[in-house]
């Protein structure tokens, strides 16, 4: 049975839809509402805020800190500047994926990692040898994602501009009134936004004067199935979801590498050993089975089939994550792992596993459809990740807030 | 001398718009004149008090064709809709009733005034779907031809009655009751309540001179639902940064594909040589000539205004002149300093982020149309009010909002003439803001800044004669192949060279750029262009 969240006092009595779920072993609200839309609205339009607690966190302290995560990690994180965030992931000896998540680093000898899954044991085991002592900081440790276009309006109320001027995927320390708090550019929406981090105890003061500060700025307090839509418009991987943790897999063809799930760019080979290398070094030279890619599918194909029924086109309201069949030419050729409806781009949107002879842009698959109980497929086409990409995701306080065009 | 252009389209509205990017995108060279200083005609956002943007007219997009969102990728061209959620009507004797997405919540909300009424409602739903289902081809093509015997044309019309045909027995009835009942009078088919029934009637007389009471409002009813039909799209909603937001990413979409886009641009006339639209003549006299000229005004101002009688069939001019434009509304356009509560369900909560119909009965409604029947505004009139800065934090300063109040009935031909409207004008606002404040008291009180339209400031600021903001009303007489005129309901005119393609064309008003796209295809069929 899930356990409650530092916040729970907070977002209880406002899930008046009961809609719940668990994640990482706590209460997560799934939408406050019954339909998560007005929440998805709020993510992008004005801004939302979730609670992300249940997120693993582990604090890694000490002179080795930086060697232990460039050892643990694809990435270099002795090339990480005091101040910065890094997106990555870590991988076991043959080079498959883990986890994945961030790692920031808070001080000169002090960094703190997130995990999709409990990974005290793993960091631990790995530690040995290094003058490095890691945390676990997961129930200490309590975490508020604002995010949108209003964020930064909301966090200079909150902790002043300074604070709010914060480039993308950097971090500062900051106050609020009389709370103590890390202030990442961080989020899993793909768009501007932060998360804000500051010890349990006092987790709900500071869920309060958010709330406070973003009154006149559009704040809505949003669940995970908002998340998840704006996550998969920013194309970003969910771990167990579009992928299998290496030690989730009972057989090695559940796997994948981090050039399977296009995360190449944050796999540095040109260093000294770490968990993996051998492995990655020699994909890398031979090339790698699937690739991970984005899919759009054609409106008129599914408005046809629906058609055939005389059934007017249904739209999934929430993302799916039940895994399904994709083709080309008759034949499977991957899967699809998650997709939504996207409101914004007014796309239906997938992230799928494909054979990488099938991934290259502008590829033409076939996805299997079911439409009153009968098998069918649909036309897609793959597409650049992100899907959506606004310019302030990266932009400048000051700089123009739109998302162009 | 040849012109520079294939096409010149007259007004920037979001029809002319959506026109000209259909043109461009097939590779014709496109010029777009526009009188007023912003895009958009109907269809424009402008920041009327520093901070506030104001969707100065149409306020909710409705109907827009989810095949052009998608043709002109209108979405990465910035459009971003934000769907409503809530219909709410609060009630002067303190009760109110909401409306929402959650069907449950709908049932209970209605079943406090009549718990028939709550069962039958999702009935109702699913029918005015099925029918609608039946209509939407009639939208998304151009209008059948019941009098041509070409084979094609023939067969889109069967087409049509197969589907009618097609219906189960029960729903053909109701299809026929539809096409000829009066909004109110097809409701009571239905509901019992009058709370219920009241803001459910008003889609039949939105931008009519007619009541709820009065025959063939019924059919408008269905226009609601085909916006229903692409309800996944959820396409109802607030463009983000106002409705002109619309037409300013269908005006990126057409200038991406080249078209040239002037503003300030007033045509005087259009160039009839020799039976022929030649080109048109501006305001200050420069005169530009193209293959095409594509009316984006409406009829009369077109045939009448623009081109003149004495170019044109007398059958048509006298039709022009009896068209039915009769504008009967006036928008109400308000910057708040702060949000004042409804008396009847206080708090600042959802049931604000959706429309707001001041609508409490049939009656009501009746009463607002007898004053405008006999030539007044009405002294209570239904209002549709909507707070976009409640979802779309970028119309207004941080805890400031906007409000936009659509106001019927304001009747054109009012008694002392329209163009009295000028010194009726302010009365007018305040009788809007004295029907609001009984249900939201300290509303005047938050006024920071109000613009009044009345239909003479439509027709002399936004060139929609006779302030009719469909160009032309939707009945049943004035739609289909009988839109503007029979003879000439695609998008052709008697003159060569001379196209339309706004509003007053098949499918008709409303944000939905149909008849844009529609003519476009129309044009680039015919294979002159
Ligand atoms: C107050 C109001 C509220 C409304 N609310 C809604 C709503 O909520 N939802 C909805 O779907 N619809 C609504 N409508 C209707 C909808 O806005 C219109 O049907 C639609 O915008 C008309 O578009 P159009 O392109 O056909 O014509 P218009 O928008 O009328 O465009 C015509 C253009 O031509 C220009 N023009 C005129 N004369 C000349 C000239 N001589 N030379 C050059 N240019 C010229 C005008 O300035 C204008 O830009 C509303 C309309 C009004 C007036």
């Amino acid at each position: 049975m899930p356990v409650e969240s530092p916040l729970h006092s907070r977002t209880a009595p406002l899930c008046t839809s009961y809609r719940w779920k668990e994640w990482a072993g706590r209460y997560a609200v799934c939408s406050y509402q019954t339909s998560a839309e007005s929440e998805y609205l709020a993510l992008r339009h004005a801004c939302g805020l979730l609670d992300v607690s249940p997120l693993f966190k582990y604090e890694i302290r000490g002179p080795d800190a930086a060697a232990l995560l460039s050892w643990v990690w694809t990435r270099d994180v002795t090339r990480l500047a005091e101040g910065s965030v890094a997106y990555g992931c870590w991988c076991d000896e043959r080079g498959k994926v883990v986890d994945d998540g961030t790692v920031c680093r808070l001080g000169p000898d002090r960094y703190r990692m997130t995990a999709a899954e409990p990974t005290f044991r793993w960091l631990a085991r790995q530690a040995r040898g290094f003058d490095a002592e890691v945390t676990d900081e997961s129930a200490s440790v309590a975490a508020l994602a604002l995010q949108g276009p209003s964020s930064r309006a909301v966090l200079t109320e909150l902790c002043g501009e300074e604070t709010a001027g914060l480039g993308f995927f950097r971090a500062a320390h900051a106050r609020s009134g009389s709370l103590e708090l890390e202030v990442t550019r961080t989020g899993y929406t793909g768009d501007l936004g932060y998360e804000l981090w500051i010890s349990a105890d006092r987790a709900v003061e500071l869920w309060d004067a958010v709330v406070a500060a973003g009154r006149d700025h559009g704040l809505v307090p949003a669940g995970l199935d908002a998340l998840d839509i704006t996550r998969i418009e920013a194309g970003f991987l969910l771990a167990g979801v579009d992928y299998v943790g290496a030690r989730d897999a009972l057989i090695p063809s559940l796997t994948s590498s981090p050039f399977e799930l296009d995360l190449g760019w944050a796999v540095h080979l040109e260093r000294g050993p770490f968990v993996g290398r051998d492995a990655l070094v020699r994909e890398a030279r031979e090339g790698s089975p699937e690739t991970l890619v984005g899919l759009v599918a054609d409106w008129e194909a599914i408005e046809e089939v629906h058609e055939r029924y005389g059934l007017p086109p249904s739209l999934p309201t929430q993302a799916w994550r039940e895994p399904v069949p994709v083709y080309a030419d008759g034949r499977q050729v991957g899967r699809a792992t998650s997709g939504t409806w996207s409101p914004t781009l007014k796309q239906n949107l997938a992230l799928a596993t494909v054979d990488t002879a099938r991934a290259a842009v502008g590829t033409r698959l076939e996805l299997e459809a079911t439409v009153a109980f009968e098998r069918h497929t649909v036309p897609v086409t793959v597409v650049e990740r992100p899907f959506f990409d606004p310019p302030r995701k990266k932009g400048r306080a000051g700089a123009d807030e739109g998302e162009g065009s | 001398m040849a012109s520079p252009y294939d096409a010149i389209v007259v007004g920037g509205g979001h029809n002319g718009l959506v026109c000209a990017a259909y043109l461009a995108r097939a590779g014709r060279r496109v010029l777009v004149l526009e009188r007023r200083a912003v895009l958009g005609g109907a269809a424009v956002s402008e920041e009327v008090f520093p901070g506030f943007t104001f969707s100065v007219c149409s306020y909710v997009v409705s109907l827009l064709r989810p095949w052009i969102l998608r043709d002109l990728e209108l979405s990465r061209h910035g459009l971003r809709i934000l769907p409503l959620d809530c219909s709410f009507s609060p009630l002067p004797d303190g009760r109110s009733l909401a409306r929402w997405g959650d069907p449950e919540r709908t049932r209970r909300e209605i079943a406090a005034f009549s718990p028939a009424d709550a069962e039958v409602y999702p009935e109702y739903g699913r029918t005015m779907m099925q029918m609608g289902r039946m209509v939407k081809p009639l939208i998304d093509a151009e209008a059948p031809r019941p009098t041509s015997l070409h084979p094609a044309h023939l067969l889109e019309i069967l087409g049509h009655g197969r589907r009618l045909n097609a219906l189960p027995r029960h729903l053909r009835t109701r299809f026929l009751q539809m096409m000829t009942m009066s909004a109110a009078d097809f409701l009571d088919l239905w509901f019992e309540s009058d709370v219920l029934k009241a803001p459910m009637s008003v889609s039949g007389i939105i931008g009519t001179y007619q009541g709820v009471r009065s025959p063939g409002t019924a059919y408008v009813l269905l226009h609601h639902y085909m916006g229903e039909i692409d309800g996944a799209f959820r396409a109802w909603g607030f463009a983000q940064g106002g409705t002109g937001a619309v037409s300013l990413a269908i005006a990126a979409a057409a200038r991406e594909a080249g078209c040239e886009i002037r503003t300030e641009a007033a045509v005087e006339r259009v160039v009839v040589r020799g039976g022929t639209a030649r080109g048109v003549v501006l305001s200050d006299g420069e005169e530009l000539h193209a293959r095409a000229v594509v009316s984006g005004v409406d009829p009369r101002l077109t045939f009448l205004g623009l081109v003149g009688a004495e170019h044109l069939p007398d059958d048509l001019c006298s039709r022009m002149r009896r068209f039915k434009l009769r504008g009967s509304s006036g928008k109400v356009n308000l910057a708040l300093d702060h949000l004042p509560e409804f008396t009847s369900r206080p708090g600042i909560g959802p049931h604000m982020r959706g429309d707001v119909a001041i609508a409490p009965s049939i009656d009501y409604l009746e009463r607002a149309f007898d004053d405008a029947k006999y030539g007044e505004p009405s002294r209570r009139p239904y209002i549709n009010m909507v707070i976009p800065s409640l979802s779309d934090p970028t119309v207004a300063p941080p805890g400031k909002h906007v409000m936009s109040c659509f106001v019927q009935y304001a009747p054109y031909h009012v008694n002392g003439g329209p163009q009295t409207w000028p010194e009726r004008r302010e009365a007018f606002g305040d009788t809007v803001l004295e029907t609001l404040e009984e249900h939201m008291p300290g509303l005047t009180a938050a006024v920071l800044h109000r613009q009044v339209l009345t239909p003479w400031d439509l027709e002399q600021e936004f060139g929609l004669s006779e302030g009719n903001i469909f160009h032309g009303e939707l009945s049943l007489d004035q739609l289909a192949f009988l839109r503007p005129a029979p003879g000439w309901a695609h998008y052709r005119t008697p003159l060569a060279g001379l196209w339309m393609c706004a509003s007053g064309t098949h499918p008709g008003g409303g944000l939905m750029g149909a008849p844009g796209a529609l003519a476009a295809r129309a044009m680039l069929a015919e294979g002159s262009l």
